[in-house]
Formats: C-alpha cells, sequence, structure tokens
C-alpha cells in the first residue's frame, strides 16, 4: 500500500530530515513509526499524505507517485487517508460535530446521510453525547478523539497519526491508542508516528525506527 | 449534479454566516459600496425624468417662417407653394396677419396695446413642420428656407431642444464616467474585504486543504461572499435612490406647478434597477476573484 524507495528529504539550509529510507507496508497492516524528537518521524507522514515532497526517492500510496503528483491532483489522494495531525487542527468556531463534518462537506456528501456519519465516527470515539460542544470545551483528550472522528469520517483504508497520545495522561492515552488498535482489527491500514509504542503493543504492530533520518531498524 | 449542487449550498451558507459574523463590518461595507453605487444610480434617475420631461413638454418642432410685411397676396400663395413642394417639409400651416391680429387682441394685457396701433404690425406666416425634427436637419432646413423670396425671417424652434440634447449628453457621459470611478471603487472594496476574510478564515483553508479540499471548493466561499456583499450594497444603492426620489418628489411637483407642467418625479425603472443589481453582484463577484487569485496562492 506504501513504499519508500530510497526517499531523502532535505529542508533548506541543509537540514536532512530523512537520507535513504526505503520500506514498505502492505494494506491492512499496523506500523508505527519510532524514534527520538527530530528524527524524521513527521517527515515521513506529510510524505505520505503528500504536505511535503521528498527531495529524492520515490514515494508510492496506492502504486501513485505521490511526490510527483499534480497539485490538482493532491485533494482527491488526501479524502481517502484519514490524518491526525500533531496539533490537531480543529475548527474552534465550530462545534464537535460540524468539526466532523467538514470533510463530508468537502467530499459533496448530501446533509442528511453526512450527519449520520458524522454522528457515527463521533459515538466510535465515544464523543456522541458532546457533537454540540465547541472544541474549546473539550479536553486534550477528547480533542484528539474528536480529530479521530474527523479523520474516519470519510471511511479511509489508511489512517495516519502523528503522536496522536502526545500531551495525554497514561488512562487517557491509553482510551486513544485503543481507539486505534479498533481500526485496525477492522482491517484499516494503520501508520502511527509516536515515541510510546508499549501503548500499542497489544496491536501486534511492526517498528519502522528512525534515527537521525535514517532507517535504525 | 447533486454534489454539485449540495457544495454551491454549502458554500453559499457559509459566506452566509460569515457576512452575519462580523455584523457591524458587513453593514460598514454595504454602507460604503451602497452610497458609492448610490451616486451614479441617482444621477441615472434624475437623467430618465428628465428625458420623461423633456418628451412630454416638447411638442413636434416647428419652423416658422415669416413673410416680408409688403409681401403682396400672390407672392404669399407662391411661397405657399414652394413650401408645399420643398423637400424635407412634412406639413404646412398658413397664418395670415389677420388672424395674428386678432390673437394678440384677445390675449390677456397686449389687448389694449395692439388696439391703440396705426396699422397691423404682423407679417403672414407659415408654420412648417419638418419630416425630420433632428436638430442639424431642421437647422439646415432653415437655412434654406430663408433663402427663399419674400421671406423676411425664419424662426427655428429647435435651439432651446438642442441645448437641452446637449445637457442631456453631457449628463449621461457624466453618470457613465461616474459609475466607471465607482465600479471599480466596489471591486477595490471587495477586493480589500476578501483579503480580510482570507486572512481570518487562514486556519479553516488550511484545514481543509489538509482534509482533501480542491482549490474550487476553498475558493468559492469566497466568490459568494463578494457576490452577496456586491448585491446587498446593491441593494442599499436602490433603497438610497428610492428615498431621494421619494424625498425629492413633493419640491419637484411643486416647482413643476409653477411652470405649468403636471410632474411627478419618479424612482429607478424596473430594467435600472435590474441593471444596477446585476452589475453590483457581477462587479462584487470579480472583486473577490481577482482577491482570491491574489491571496491563495500558495496558501
Amino acid at each position: 500500500m506504501i513504499r519508500f524507495d530510497h526517499v531523502a528529504k532535505r529542508y533548506p539550509p541543509g537540514l536532512d530530515a530523512l537520507a535513504n529510507v526505503s520500506f514498505e507496508v502492505n494494506a491492512g497492516e499496523m506500523v508505527l513509526i519510532e524514534g527520538h524528537s527530530g528524527a524524521g518521524k513527521s517527515t515521513v507522514l506529510k510524505l505520505i499524505a503528500a504536505i511535503e515532497r521528498p527531495t529524492a526517492g520515490t514515494v508510492l500510496v496506492n502504486n501513485q507517485n505521490v511526490g510527483a503528483m499534480k497539485r490538482a491532483a493532491i485533494p482527491y489522494l488526501r479524502r481517502n487517508l484519514g490524518l491526525v495531525l500533531q496539533d490537531q487542527k480543529l475548527l474552534f468556531d465550530r462545534n464537535a460535530l460540524e468539526n466532523v463534518l467538514l470533510p463530508l462537506s468537502i467530499a459533496g456528501f448530501r446533509s442528511r446521510e453526512a450527519g449520520t456519519r458524522a454522528r457515527a465516527a463521533l459515538d466510535k470515539v465515544g464523543l456522541l453525547a458532546r457533537e454540540k460542544a465547541m472544541p474549546v470545551s473539550l479536553s486534550g483528550g477528547e480533542q484528539q478523539r474528536l480529530a479521530i472522528a474527523r479523520a474516519v469520517v470519510n471511511r479511509p483504508k489508511l489512517l495516519l497519526a502523528d503522536e496522536p497520545t502526545a500531551h495525554l495522561d497514561p488512562g487517557t492515552a491509553r482510551d486513544v491508542a485503543k481507539i486505534f488498535l479498533e481500526f485496525h482489527q477492522v482491517g484499516i491500514t494503520v501508520l502511527i508516528a509516536t515515541y510510546d509504542d508499549a501503548l500499542f503493543s497489544a496491536g501486534n504492530a511492526r517498528r519502522i525506527v528512525l534515527d537521525h533520518g535514517r532507517l535504525a531498524a | 449534479m447533486s454534489v454539485w449542487l449540495n457544495q454551491h449550498r454549502d458554500a453559499l451558507g457559509s459566506a452566509l454566516r460569515r457576512l452575519m459574523s462580523a455584523p457591524l463590518n458587513t453593514t460598514l461595507s454595504l454602507l460604503a459600496i451602497g452610497i458609492a453605487l448610490a451616486l451614479p444610480a441617482c444621477g441615472q434617475m434624475l437623467m430618465s425624468n428628465v428625458l420623461q420631461l423633456a418628451r412630454t413638454t416638447t411638442s413636434s418642432p416647428q419652423i416658422s417662417v415669416f413673410m416680408k410685411l409688403d409681401a403682396d397676396h400672390n407672392a404669399v400663395s407662391r411661397t405657399e407653394d414652394q413650401l408645399k413642394k420643398y423637400p424635407g417639409v412634412n406639413s404646412v400651416k398658413f397664418t395670415t396677419s389677420e388672424q395674428t391680429l386678432m390673437r394678440m387682441k384677445t390675449s390677456e394685457g397686449l389687448g389694449d396695446v395692439i388696439a391703440a396701433l396705426q396699422k397691423n404690425p404682423f407679417p403672414d406666416a407659415f408654420v412648417v413642420t419638418p419630416d425630420d425634427d433632428r436638430p442639424d436637419a431642421m437647422e439646415g432646413l432653415a437655412n434654406a428656407l430663408r433663402r427663399l423670396p419674400s421671406v423676411e425671417h425664419v424662426q427655428l424652434d429647435s435651439a432651446w431642444a438642442k441645448r437641452l440634447e446637449a445637457l442631456l449628453r453631457l449628463g449621461r457621459t457624466g453618470v457613465n464616467l461616474l459609475a466607471t470611478f465607482l465600479g471599480v471603487g466596489l471591486v477595490a472594496i471587495t477586493f480589500n474585504t476578501i483579503r480580510l476574510q482570507v486572512l481570518t478564515h487562514q486556519a479553516e483553508v488550511e484545514i481543509s486543504r489538509l482534509l482533501g479540499a480542491t482549490d474550487r471548493f476553498i475558493a468559492r466561499p469566497f466568490y459568494y461572499f463578494g457576490l452577496l456583499q456586491g448585491l446587498s450594497g446593491g441593494l442599499v444603492a436602490w433603497l438610497i435612490v428610492f428615498v431621494a426620489a421619494a424625498t425629492l418628489r413633493g419640491p419637484v411637483g411643486e416647482l413643476a406647478n409653477l411652470y405649468g407642467v403636471g410632474f411627478g418625479l419618479v424612482s429607478l425603472g424596473t430594467s435600472d434597477t435590474l441593471l444596477l443589481l446585476g452589475l453590483a453582484a457581477l462587479l462584487g463577484w470579480v472583486g473577490a476573484a481577482l482577491s482570491v487569485r491574489q491571496h491563495m496562492r500558495g496558501a
């Protein structure tokens, strides 16, 4: 499903975030990307979502060369993957339900069907009772779960998460990790950048360890 | 099709929400646009009223041909024949000097003066109605008639019509010029409000992109914003013109009465109203499109 082939990413003026990284992720797998802060974990996810483009090498997602993709084609790639970024990027002037509705509105869903789907996604992360809540009134864990609900509402085959349990207390982090494990169990390919691999150990996940932008294991 | 419709409905709703979410800003923008558009719209309203007035008060233009006082009966009938056959002449009406004298005697204030005169001071006269009543054509015809023998004087009634026409032309040019300037102003106002809108909604734009929104999806609410703002500004302008016309109607009516003309000032007609609203909406859209192209590149 995902293939990195000798991928390098260099940020100006000469910082190598990734160097000669090659790996493959099969459909239905759960993969943890680990490493110290600044090892290049986020960059891997950003390359898959075409937020960044590789300096060298190729990034294939569903056999599409994401790095060479035309600007106009990128939106359609992103609609097929669920993205949970480090800062959740919620819209603070809209309530929880409206935040989850946004990807559906982007994809052009009818409002009634969209409402049903959005509530189902909120239910899956345990936030159905708070659909009218504004994001500021949600706790850190709830905001994280809201971001997950928004990422999965389009029923993507591939779910990318960047440090989804950072800044959460151990109990809340376990709850959030469990949600990802559940998605993995129903067949979704899950890629998680994390430094806390113990949380996801129940999923029998494969590990990719990065060290200063190079594969360590 | 339904996806497309849904997306446009969403964009329209989103634009409406954005307009409503800052009522003070919106009101001020609408006032600025409304007043800017009201100036040419008021001009247009006055122009069409003056045109209407000119149309109702001008009887068909005529040329008066006065014979020499010493012209005898033969000369007069010869001239009448010539006039009737003259190219460009539609009809000829003959008034004898005696008829003119009788009419003057009965007219208010002049009767005594006329009665005191020793002999009839009035010449025989013809009133000529031309085929072509454009000022240039009438001028040419009058000049030709002046060369007829036994004709003392040719009076052209179109001088004031000509002045009116020149004035109207000037007024129309002024209105068009004003409309052009203020139309550009409207585009500029929209350009700037949309720039602020893009800045205000930067987070939403960025997040929408991450969630797979196309450029068009992101730009659409801004287009509708510009369109709605322009259209609402046009409505404000229409209201201003309406109120101005209603306020002026009384005084203008009194003035017209003093001149013995029945005349009521009317506000913008249907086609002018549609033109105003359509142009306002279009210019708003154009301003938004320019602004979006400028400010969303690479965002």
